[in-house]
């Protein structure tokens, strides 16, 4: 099929063998004080990030030397074509691992034509409700898990027209039998470090295919910006291998783990000798009481799509109902034994879905914990 | 192989681009290993540190989620990694790291396959002996169907004989693995002896020693641990079952080389004589300290053909390649040297082998 060759024969060239070209170019000396920064920003949808270059003539040493710049709204879900001007305030900068050099990456919040924030940026509630308990300095470690997947949309290594042999063997796992996809996780980890995020560890999870890294520990609205940006730089690592991400919660129906976004927090309180477990504790009573608004802020669907995964089985609690334990990983919230040990430290929230957007997830957090706000 | 639209070369191009990335803030990745439930299989994961560790007490005891290697229950799945032994990790290279590690349960107990902690007390005791360890670690490399790399599709190669130590794209399968192995063991700093093709082909053989006490125990794992890792990276899975091939192939051991310091002086034959008879006494003990499974996957190797003792009986002999126990030509005439213990299978836990041994040998049990 000449059409079909073609195409194949294009796919081949725009991967592997051209990266040679490319890095001619890429290595190509570059002034100065021409420096390219990348905008990033969260779409309509609250899950996935865009991104546009833009060419400055002096190197920013923060993201406040960067000015505002739009886009086309009506493209990403939004705005309407007749009024799509949505505009994008830099608020985190960081070093491209793509581009290196001086370029850089720009995290931006979205605001419309009247500077307020859109609906799917969720961060400007979250920089208010952190200036509000920063006395108590929370911090934040998310554990971001999920699945690589072939151009196909199936898991990335699992046989054509069949499965792999039954979960056991995968977590934490060595082998060419066992993983799939390190390539994609060693680079993306070394970007990560590279461009200033603060990954914090990675493994093999249960599922083939399924990966997870930590970020953190970030205190404040640090941890939202950077998860963000390294939900970006895996997309894009991802992409140089001609392999696909899905942050989908169950992109697998069947005997097969979901994918969770497990969120450790701690107050100074927390963090503290002897009150430790106490505050621990005290602020575990509270979650529990707000079970159902957290659940609809811990996927991008009010729930929906955390359903399909909380279902009280593989390493899950049930949507349902709200529990906790040391130690347990079955239920919603999980006290490590070494803090249950020490007396003190910090706990896990196991029920955000890997979808979920972690600018809700700490807002909420914070939210019930430390203050009485009973709004909404 | 996993199905992607770049080819290998290219995905191995593309990687290099960010492993050669240079922070101003310089991290360093430490990755944990760790022996699961099985107590063969090895685990892994990665820690970020600020600054560069001298040794594994400076390293942190981490947790892991136990119920899903086979060694916890979900509601209380919390189990603890302790670092044991720090390597230069030849993947990552520059600081980075690699720690062997012991595995504890939510009491700092042991975990079961915790076999090196009485290992390491017993390796105490002794310290006067100096035990000088070195381990001839056998394995095959398999496509990732389970057929062994490079053997015909349906099929089989011509019966043993050519391959043992041979050279010939008709002889050896999978040297790259072997060279790249011996690299990464080297750099890593594991004390590995050599290597050579075996007799069955697509098996190979490393030697890890010498190696004093507990030493020979985390060498020999984590030297486990580069080789699945270097394999992964060319696609191919390694084996340590004893006897992958039924039929007329050779299996897979780790024979142990063992002296002490007494053996070693001149005259030390006696007492490699005075080893062999102890050993002779506790032939069913030691079968159960060979592999994971008191024994079951060494009846499948341990026939009395292929270069074996049969798994019943207790035999020693100078270069006798056929008994239990084989004492070197070259240390009969010396009078003093080493023996060479040949029972252990290729996926026994050097802790476990090394510990019986010293056992028997110099506390006399």
């Amino acid at each position: 099929h000449p059409k079909l060759n073609y195409r194949m024969d294009l796919t081949m060239a725009l991967a592997g063998s051209c990266k040679t070209t490319l890095n001619r170019y890429l290595a190509l000396e570059q002034p100065e004080d021409v420096i390219q920064i990348l905008y990033i920003w969260i779409d309509g949808t609250g899950e996935h990030v865009r991104a546009k270059s833009k060419t400055v003539y002096s190197e920013p040493k923060s993201h406040d030397d960067l000015e505002e710049w739009n886009f086309d709204g009506s493209s990403t879900g939004q705005a309407t074509g007749s009024d799509s001007d949505v505009f994008i305030k830099p608020v985190a900068l960081f070093r491209d691992p793509f581009r290196c050099g001086r370029n850089k990456i720009a995290l931006c919040e979205t605001l419309d034509k009247d500077g307020k924030p859109t609906g799917t940026n969720h961060r400007a509630a979250c920089v208010e409700m952190m200036e509000r308990v920063k006395e108590q300095r929370p911090w934040f470690g998310i554990e971001q898990e999920y699945t690589m997947l072939t151009d196909a949309g199936r898991p990335l290594g699992w046989p054509v027209n069949g499965y792999p042999a039954p979960q056991g063997p995968y977590y934490c796992g060595v082998g060419a039998n066992r993983v799939f996809g390190r390539d994609v996780v060693e680079a993306h980890y070394r970007a990560c470090i590279y461009a200033g995020v603060k990954i914090s560890g990675t493994n093999a999870e249960v599922m083939p295919a399924q990966w997870e890294y930590q970020v953190g520990p970030c205190e404040g609205i640090q941890m939202g910006d950077h998860l963000w940006l390294s939900r970006y730089l895996l997309h894009r690592v991802a992409e140089e291998f001609g392999v696909r991400i899905t942050l989908d919660p169950k992109p697998m129906p069947g005997d097969w783990n979901g994918a969770g976004a497990h969120c450790n927090y701690s107050t100074v309180d927390m963090r503290t000798g002897e009150k430790g477990m106490e505050a621990i504790v005290g602020a575990i009573e509270r979650l529990k009481l707000k079970h159902k608004e957290h659940i609809q802020s811990y996927d991008p669907n009010n729930g929906e799509d955390n359903k399909r995964r909380l279902t009280g089985r593989h390493e899950t609690s049930s949507i349902n109902d709200f529990s906790w334990g040391v130690a347990h990983r079955g239920s919603s919230i999980r006290v490590p034994r070494q803090v249950d040990r020490d007396g003190y430290g910090y706990f896990e929230d196991r029920r955000p879905a890997s979808n979920c957007d972690p600018y809700m997830v700490t807002y909420m957090m914070v939210k019930t914990t430390l203050t009485c706000d009973h709004s909404a | 192989m996993a199905s992607s639209n770049i080819d290998d070369m290219g995905k191995k191009a593309v990687l290099q681009n960010y492993l050669s990335l240079d922070p101003k803030d310089p991290k360093v990745q430490v990755m944990y290993v760790w022996i699961d439930g099985s107590g063969e299989g090895l685990r892994c994961k990665t820690k970020t540190y600020n600054s560069v560790p001298k040794s594994a007490d400076e390293l942190i005891i981490w947790n892991y989620d136990g119920s899903s290697t086979g060694q916890a229950e979900g509601k209380n799945s919390d189990m603890f990694i302790k670092p044991v032994a720090l390597f230069n990790d030849p993947f990552r290279r520059g600081n980075n790291k690699l720690c062997m590690c012991e595995v504890y349960d939510y009491k700092m107990d042991k975990a079961e396959t915790n076999n090196r902690k009485s290992c390491n007390e017993v390796m105490e005791q002794v310290k006067s002996s100096e035990p000088w360890f070195g381990i001839e670690q056998e394995y095959t490399l398999l496509d990732r169907d389970g057929h062994p790399y490079g053997w015909p599709r349906q099929g089989f190669p011509g019966p043993q004989g050519p391959y043992y130590c041979g050279v010939g794209s008709d002889k050896v399968y999978g040297r790259e693995i072997v060279e790249a192995h011996y690299k990464a063991c080297i750099y890593a700093g594991i004390t590995i002896a050599g290597t050579n093709a075996e007799v069955m082909p697509s098996q190979w053989e490393f030697q890890v020693g010498p190696c004093v006490g507990i030493d020979i125990g985390d060498h020999l794992w984590m030297a486990r641990f580069l080789l699945h890792r270097v394999a992964e990276d060319f696609g191919v899975i390694v084996s340590f079952d004893p006897k992958p091939i039924p039929g007329d192939w050779n299996g897979a051991g780790a024979h142990t080389n063992f002296s002490t310091l007494e053996m070693r002086q001149p005259n030390g034959l006696v007492e490699i004589e005075k080893a062999c008879n102890r050993l002779s006494l506790r032939h069913k003990e030691h079968i159960a300290a060979y592999d994971p499974h008191q024994g079951e996957d060494n009846k499948r190797r341990l026939t009395g053909k292929h270069e074996t003792a049969h798994i019943d009986d207790f035999s020693w002999g100078v270069a006798n390649r056929g008994a239990s126990i084989r004492v070197p030509r070259q240390v009969a005439a010396d009078k003093c040297g080493y023996l060479e213990d040949r029972r252990p299978s290729s996926n026994c836990d050097p802790y476990s082998v090394t510990e019986i041994i010293i056992r028997t040998v110099v506390l006399g049990e």
